[in-house]
């Protein structure tokens, strides 16, 4: 099983790797580690700190597009759950009690979209739509238009403190990604997740609840996304509902395909995803560090997008493919016929 | 008439390899022109990817192909359809949300003034399917017909595309006795021009009913090729098989069924299936016979649950319930095997492995992941049970042959160990070897006190294992044949003379 995740998940690591070279190119001091009033520094752990949000997304975007779904309402839950967190704490409530909050707002986000896809067979990209537009104005109402900010120790130490000297948010993600791997994948719930979406009619008629799945998905998308939401908040201090989370969700949806996951649902892994998060995290470090104007940066950095997605494009590996098996003679198991994104899926993590 | 007319078609020594298996081992295939020639074998013996090679739908590992003499290499479907070869695949690959002419037309569509000419394009679809006895509105959406419908076109449009070689994989196995009589005589006709038709199937009468030659694969390998005015169907069993088959017969004794296990009264759905009544006992095969769309496979879909019923009753060992979604059936022990395996049966990303605990798995719930060990046994013992042709179980199951992803179906509702089992076309796309290993399997789990429904288009088949056969025409269940009744005739004069109940 390990051995098979290893195989998965080789390309993401080899790009990673590559990406993180590049980094070292323009910056030589880039793998410098050292430990300082108790906690950890360096560009590395920058890229892993930094990758918190998108990372955390990430995760509960593998399992919706896994099942053939999309959400674009992350971006906003993660504004509505700073919003929520931080007018809990501005009422004089706890952190801890702020943190609650905040996650219940991104379960109940998770459970309107679920609930309009599993049951009112709304289309995802529609249903999600709704929320990434009305969210906004839900967290502005919360904040009443200002950049609520905020001093409450406890909840900036969850976006700004560190555990054993690890950043917080790196702490959180790796918990998070570990927890729900363990969970899909050491439960049924993985496979009838795939299920689902591989083939909606034909799960539905082997039994499986795809409605309570459907939701699932969801809720677990909004529930990493509102923890997204109030890491940001933390290391801001405040939240801003027009700004925060913006666009994430088009990262979360990049980590996931630079993950070799396919957008047509079906085989997936987290691992994959969340290596995909800290490659783009990686080229925004590379943009950063060359020192090069910001007017390039998402200029360059669609560029290096495009690479990698085209090293990772059926057709490329097929050629590879064929390549290989002209060097190592006969024996072939091409997907001969139109080489969907199929070969990526064929083990999973 | 030449003496000796020149093949317009030669394979030589075609090598396919698949990792963990050999496919095909120096096949060769001749076809000279005006003749059928039948391609015949076991379930995973190799005809389809045999197809696949020639028309380029595979990289072929070897061999060569002449095409009237100079050598072609095809790279694709599109290409070889430029030398005139026509295929229908198994699995046949339609675009269900475009319209009826546009699936005809794709790729060749009548153009004027640089536009699509969707006047022309929809009269002569009309006009190629009338050719089929199809009556059918080309602008409607091509999934809102049924799959005979679909295969239909899907024979036209190669018939249309091809000049030299027409290619057809299984194209019958979801026709009832009408559509197959035109099919056949469309195929006549383009013999008559000389053409080449090569066709595939597991039904050897209608090979010998229409076929010149046939060449029989078996595991990747030429076993033969014959000419079918000189043998007969046994010797092409045998030679198939590698062995000699019984003739499957009508077992005398239907031991008495034993307590009502479910029982529906004025059981219906508007539009789907008229208002019926059933009694089913442990220990029974109930048959349900009937054309195309008389309403087997609704009967099927509205016991199950996969549509709701509006009317009626059901009663499971005298309690009411409500079979409203097939999550509920499968909890009740219920399992229904469908008739399309594609679309509604196999889950094709997925392991053969995971597809066959997919059920089993559904109804403990995702918590309670069944454990590795039982797993393995459960595959392994089905595997084996239904003698199911695998490099490994880890393939995905969309790499198996189609009759052994029909195998892999049941062996996931077997796994479930169902009270009431319902196999919509069990033997759909299977050898003639296991046809009669279903047979029996049918028979074994109804002697073990098993309630089964079985819907069928083959009336033997429905004779042989069938305890009460059900007739239905027109969405209406219109007469119930038992004991000495059930016979091919009474149950074909029933299907076309609909006398009310008795
Ligand atoms: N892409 C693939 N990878 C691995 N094995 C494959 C692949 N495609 C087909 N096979 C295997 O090749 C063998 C031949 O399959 P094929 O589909 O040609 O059988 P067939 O004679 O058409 O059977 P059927 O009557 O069931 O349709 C099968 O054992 C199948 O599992
Ligand atoms: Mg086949």
């Amino acid at each position: 099983m390990i051995g098979a995740t290893f195989r998965r998940v080789l390309p993401q690591l080899i790009i990673l790797c590559v990406v993180l070279l590049l980094n070292f190119a323009v910056f030589p001091g880039f793998f410098h580690i050292e430990f300082q009033n108790g906690r950890l520094f360096g560009n590395l752990i920058d890229v892993l700190n930094r990758g918190a949000p998108v990372a955390l997304l990430s995760i509960g975007m593998t399992l919706v597009i896994a099942t053939k779904g999309i959400d674009l309402s992350v971006g906003a839950v993660m504004a509505i759950a700073g919003a929520v967190a931080a007018s809990v704490v501005t009422g004089g409530g706890g952190w801890f009690t702020a943190l609650i909050a905040a996650l219940l707002a991104g379960l109940a986000a998770g459970l309107w979209n679920g609930v309009l896809v599993a049951f009112f067979r709304v289309q995802p990209i529609v249903a999600t739509l709704v929320l990434m537009v009305a969210g906004r104005g839900v967290a502005q109402l919360i904040t009443e238009g200002k950049i609520m900010t905020f001093l409450n120790e406890g909840l900036i130490h969850l976006g700004a403190g560190t555990i054993l000297g690890i950043p917080t948010p790196i702490v959180i993600w790796l918990a998070m990604g570990t927890l729900v791997t363990l969970v899909v994948r050491r439960t049924a719930l993985g496979m009838l997740i795939e299920a689902i979406g591989i083939n909606e009619t034909a799960s539905r008629l082997a039994g499986i609840n795809s409605r309570v799945l459907l939701v699932t998905v969801y809720l677990v998308s909004g529930f990493v996304a509102a923890l997204a939401g109030v890491i940001v908040a933390a290391d801001i201090k405040g939240a801003d509902a027009n700004n925060a989370g913006l666009w994430m969700e088009l990262d979360a949806i990049l980590a996931v395909v630079i993950g070799g996951n396919s957008l047509l649902g079906g085989r997936f892994s987290i691992v994959a995803s969340l290596l995909g998060a800290l490659i783009i995290q990686s080229v925004n470090s590379v943009i950063l560090l060359s020192g090069m104007p910001p007017e390039f940066n998402l200029v360059i950095k669609a560029l290096i997008i495009i690479v990698i997605l085209v090293i990772q494009s059926p057709t490329v590996k097929h050629r590879l493919y064929l390549l290989r098996a002209k060097a190592s003679s006969t024996v072939s198991d091409a997907p001969d016929v139109a080489p969907k994104a199929q070969l990526a899926k064929e083990t999973r993590s | 008439m030449r003496d000796q007319p020149k093949p317009v078609l030669r394979a030589r020594g075609i090598d396919k390899f698949f990792a963990g298996a050999i496919a095909l081992d120096k096949v060769d295939l001749t076809l000279y022109p005006g003749e059928v020639h039948a391609l015949l074998g076991e379930n995973g013996a190799g005809k389809s990817t045999l197809i696949k090679s020639l028309t380029g739908a595979y990289h072929r590992d070897g061999g060569t192909i002449e095409l009237d003499g100079t050598e072609i290499n095809p790279r694709g479907p599109v290409e070889s359809q430029k030398h005139g070869i026509g295929t229908v695949y198994q699995e046949v690959n339609l675009l269900e949300n475009m319209s009826v002419s546009d699936n005809l037309f794709l790729g060749w569509q009548p153009v004027k003034r640089g536009m699509l000419d969707h006047r022309q394009m929809h009269r002569r679809t009309r006009e190629i399917l009338k050719g089929y006895g199809l009556d059918i509105d080309p602008t409607q959406l091509l999934s809102s017909y049924s799959i005979a419908i679909q295969q239909v076109v899907a024979i036209a449009r190669a018939v249309e595309l091809s000049g030299k070689v027409l290619i057809l994989d299984e194209p019958t196995a979801s026709l009832d006795r009408e559509e197959i009589e035109l099919v056949f005589s469309v195929v006549r006709n383009l013999t008559a021009r000389g053409m080449a038709v090569v066709f595939i199937t597991h039904f050897l009468d209608q090979v010998f009913e229409i076929s010149d030659r046939a060449t029989v694969l078996r595991n990747g390998c030429v076993v033969g090729t014959r000419k079918l005015s000189d043998v007969s169907q046994g010797d092409i069993v045998e030679l198939m098989l590698g062995h000699h088959l019984e003739a499957t017969k009508r077992k005398a004794s239907h031991a008495s069924p034993g307590d009502t296990i479910l029982s529906l009264k004025g059981y219906g759905k508007r539009g789907m299936i008229a208002p019926f009544d059933l009694e089913l006992r442990k220990g029974e095969v109930v048959g349900l016979a009937g054309l195309l769309g008389s309403g087997r496979t609704e009967t099927c879909k509205v016991i199950f649950g996969v549509v709701s019923a509006d009317h009626g009753r059901a009663e499971l060992r005298g309690q009411p319930i409500r079979l409203n979604s097939p999550r509920i059936a499968l909890e009740k022990r219920f399992g229904l095997c469908p008739e399309d395996r594609k679309t509604d049966g196999i889950v094709g990303d997925l392991s053969v492995r995971e597809n066959i605990i997919l059920s089993l798995q559904a109804r403990q719930g995702w918590t309670r992941p069944l454990k590795r060990s039982r797993i393995n046994q459960i595959v392994d013992e089905y595997v084996k049970a239904l003698d199911i042709r695998l490099a490994s179980p880890n393939m995905p199951i969309r790499l198996l042959s189609g009759g052994n992803q029909q195998k892999a179906l049941l062996a996931r509702w077997l796994a479930t160990e169902p009270d009431i089992l319902i196999l919509d076309e069990p033997t759909r796309g299977i050898d003639v070897g296991a046809h009669a290993e279903i047979i029996s399997l049918i028979e074994r789990l109804r002697e073990q006190g098993m309630a089964l429904i079985v819907a069928s288009s083959e009336m033997e088949e429905l004779v042989a294992y069938s305890s009460r056969v059900l007739v239905l025409r027109d969405r209406r269940q219109v007469r119930e044949l038992g004991g000495e009744e059930i016979t091919t005739e009474r149950i074909v004069k029933s299907i076309s003379q609909g006398e009310s109940a008795a």
